[in-house]
């Protein structure tokens, strides 16, 4: 009996096409919003509209990024692992294609309201109300499913649940409280609603939320894609459960303070950020904790990672994964965070975690359960390709902001020998042009990258559908 | 707590039921929450809006509103107040348009940022923000104090066409600010939402606020809002406004 029909996969499938999909939107977006940095005249193009500036479509990008993308390849992974690791069907198959129709629900209304400027003006929570009520629905509706599915499971086969399903079931809990608590607000029309927070508070509870969609969105459920896809590609257990139940609970703990860094030296009371920066910089050790427990699995396979270029990407994301959380708390340190705040440093730290720990990881993924799921071979030519190009952009990305966020601190702060401000901000601003042409020619290998890879996807499964069809 | 791995441990007992774990899982990440977010709401002092002066006297850094004074009654100075209707219409521009991606408002206790941009933020200045609007970036300068600091007519110019005024600018143009008028009974609309939400609007406020409007573009309420930022509170040598 094959996968296919001991599982429910079809929503997977789906799912991971989809996913594929949104990943050439969302990395386009950002090329287009990188270049509009380094070349303004793209934002109006010769017309009067609003709807392609950079404030209308930078939402749109991360929206897309995050829970398009992101969103997508969580809901694939998790409907995979879940019955794969408890050896059952879906709870509700009919429920996770409600999950699946909802979600992208989401994500269309997100691509109509967004360049419309419909908004809630906090940042990766912009969606209005209404949305964000179907955002809750279809979340419950994984929610519930997932834990259903595991609590079905036969237990004299399966008497504990693995690790993977801990992280995923973590991220699922911690989303509901952030998006309904952050989302919390007084409508006036269908299209506009405002904060029922304001000022400090609403500061706080916006980074909370913004911090834990990065540490929880970001980070759990996709470690729960690393505990399940790295072990299964590299054919060894897990190097070490008594690591990954500790760095697990240190990550549910933990975590949540982290939001208050991103306000330090703000009119936000001290002890907070403090507190934020305190726990951020102890933070380090779940993190690499978690990042040798996926990496030290190859221990005695490495020689694999000479031909396997899905294992590739799986390694290459937790060493980008380590790199970031060892970034983060640095940066979270006061001094640090006076010279990194309201600076590129920022934008770029959140792309290495993005670029190069979640779409790394995520490929992998997605490359192995097709592969699984169809029964065939991906092209290895391609792979190869999307792994080089894709490696090479998140460098240049990434080296461009810390390039460009450095000089702008240190530009935004530097002193003349008469004691008066060395740089005019207009300055500060002509002096990026170089490295945001770079950083818009790395997301351009990005998103040539997410091409290889859909057609890479589309074109195996096409393969494979016509040799089944000449086998049946 | 379940860090530890003995032979029955609660760890492998979580493991075996589900709910309990989930359970678990709750409480954990609800933790932060409580000791770190619950206090800014009961602890007067993160939204300090009392200062003494160097006399010894007690001043509110909040507008002290006299009964039958409307907006337009308050001074720059006086502290902080609501905003008027054009300025709430500008408010609605200035997140429809995520203005916020590339400016902040809020600006922190460095000499540099002193210099350039002016007093520290107070937490009782975005009393009345909802939602807040401090930002995580600066493509552009930060704008909490940005109030009286250019004319109206470099405003009008410089959102029609930055590059005009600063070649350097990577700003995108907001022509099309012109065309729009601002509607009325939306703004009227949006305060008494406002109001529901905490910001202290009379019904006189919400009943004059489509006429306060009437015939106004949206570069007009663009304009008056930016205008309003960071002048409410007069600032004065000697005081402590945070500690």
């Amino acid at each position: 009996m094959n996968l296919t029909q001991k599982y429910d996969l079809g929503v997977v499938k789906w799912f991971t096409i989809m996913s594929s999909v949104y990943l050439v939107v969302a990395t386009l977006l950002g090329v287009y919003i990188a270049s509009e940095l380094a070349f303004p005249y793209l934002n109006d193009l010769g017309t009067d509209l609003p709807y392609f500036q950079f404030g209308r479509l930078r939402p749109l990008h991360t929206n897309a990024a995050i829970f398009a993308f992101g969103g997508s390849v969580l809901m694939a992974a998790a409907f995979y692992i879940v019955q794969r690791t408890n050896q059952t069907r879906l709870w509700s198959n009919k429920m996770a294609w409600f999950t699946f129709w909802s979600w992208n629900l989401v994500i269309v209304l997100a691509v109509v309201t967004l360049p419309l400027g419909l908004t809630q003006a906090k940042e990766y929570a912009e969606l209005e109300w209404p949305i964000d009520i179907l955002i809750t629905l279809s979340w419950a509706s994984y929610l519930y499913n997932f834990i259903m599915t595991i609590h079905i499971r036969d237990r004299n086969k399966v008497p504990h649940v693995y690790v993977a399903n801990w992280f995923f079931m973590g991220m699922m809990v911690m989303v509901t409280y952030l998006h309904v608590v952050n989302n919390l607000s007084i409508p006036v029309d269908w299209f506009k609603s405002y904060s029922i927070f304001s000022g400090v508070q609403d500061a706080m509870i916006q980074w909370w939320w913004g911090h834990n969609a990065v540490g929880f969105f970001l980070t759990a459920g996709f470690l729960g894609i690393m505990y399940y896809f790295v072990p299964k590609q590299a054919q060894r257990p897990v190097y070490s459960y008594r690591l990954s139940v500790i760095h697990f609970w240190a990550l549910m703990f933990g975590y949540v303070w982290l939001g208050a860094h991103h306000l330090q030296y703000t009119a936000l009371p001290d002890w907070a950020g403090s507190l934020g920066a305190t726990i951020s910089l102890a933070m380090i050790i779940p993190s690499w904790g978690g990042a040798l427990n996926g990496i030290l699995t190859l221990s005695g396979a490495w020689d694999r990672l000479r031909e396997d270029y899905i294992l590739r990407f799986l390694i290459m994301s937790l060493a980008f994964y380590a790199m970031s959380t060892f970034e983060g708390p640095v940066m979270a340190a006061k001094n640090v965070n006076a010279l990194s705040h309201y600076t590129d440093w920022t934008i770029g730290h959140v792309h290495s975690g993005t670029l190069g720990w979640n779409i790394m990881v995520a490929a992998g993924a997605m490359y192995h359960m097709i592969e699984r799921i169809y029964n065939v071979k991906l092209s290895q030519k391609l792979l190869a390709t999307h792994f080089w190009i894709h490696t090479i952009g998140t460098v240049m990305y990434i080296v461009s902001m810390w390039v460009s966020g450095i000089m702008q601190g240190l530009m935004w702060r530097a002193y003349d020998e008469y004691g008066t401000l060395a740089y005019s901000f207009a300055e500060s601003v002509s002096a990026m042009h170089p490295y945001y042409v770079m950083r818009a020619a790395g997301g351009v290998l990005i998103f040539v990258g997410a091409i290889v890879m859909l057609i890479n996807i589309v074109s195996t499964i096409r393969k494979s559908d016509s040799v089944q069809t000449a086998n049946a | 707590m379940s860090n530890q791995n003995g032979k029955e441990s609660l760890q492998t007992k979580l493991e075996k039921n589900i709910f309990a774990m989930y359970l678990f899982m709750a409480l954990s990440v609800s933790l932060a929450g409580i000791v770190q977010i619950v206090p800014l709401f009961t602890n007067p002092e993160t939204v300090k809006d009392e200062v003494t002066l160097a006399d010894g006297t007690t001043q509110s850094l909040l507008w002290q509103r006299v009964e039958g004074q409307s907006l337009s009654d308050w001074k720059p100075g006086d502290g902080v107040r609501p905003n008027t209707p054009l300025e709430v219409a500008g408010r609605d521009i200035y997140q429809r348009e995520g203005c916020y991606l590339c400016h902040s408002q809020m600006i922190r206790p460095f000499r540099d940022e002193n210099e350039r941009y002016g007093h520290f933020s107070l937490a009782v200045e975005s009393k009345y923000d909802h939602p807040f609007q401090w930002g995580s970036k600066r493509t552009g300068p930060d704008l909490a104090r940005v109030g009286g600091k250019y004319s109206d007519e470099w405003h009008i110019l410089h959102l029609r066409h930055p590059q005009a005024l600063v070649p350097e600018s990577v700003m995108p143009k907001y022509k099309f600010l012109d065309k729009a008028t601002v509607d009325g009974d939306e703004i009227a609309t949006h305060m008494s939402g406002l109001r529901k939400v905490g910001v202290p609007y009379t019904d006189a406020d919400i009943a004059g606020a489509a006429e306060a409007v009437t015939g106004k573009t949206e570069m007009d309420a663009m304009v008056a809002y930016l205008q309003s930022l960071g002048n409410m509170i007069k600032f004065e040598n000697g005081v402590t406004y945070r500690e």
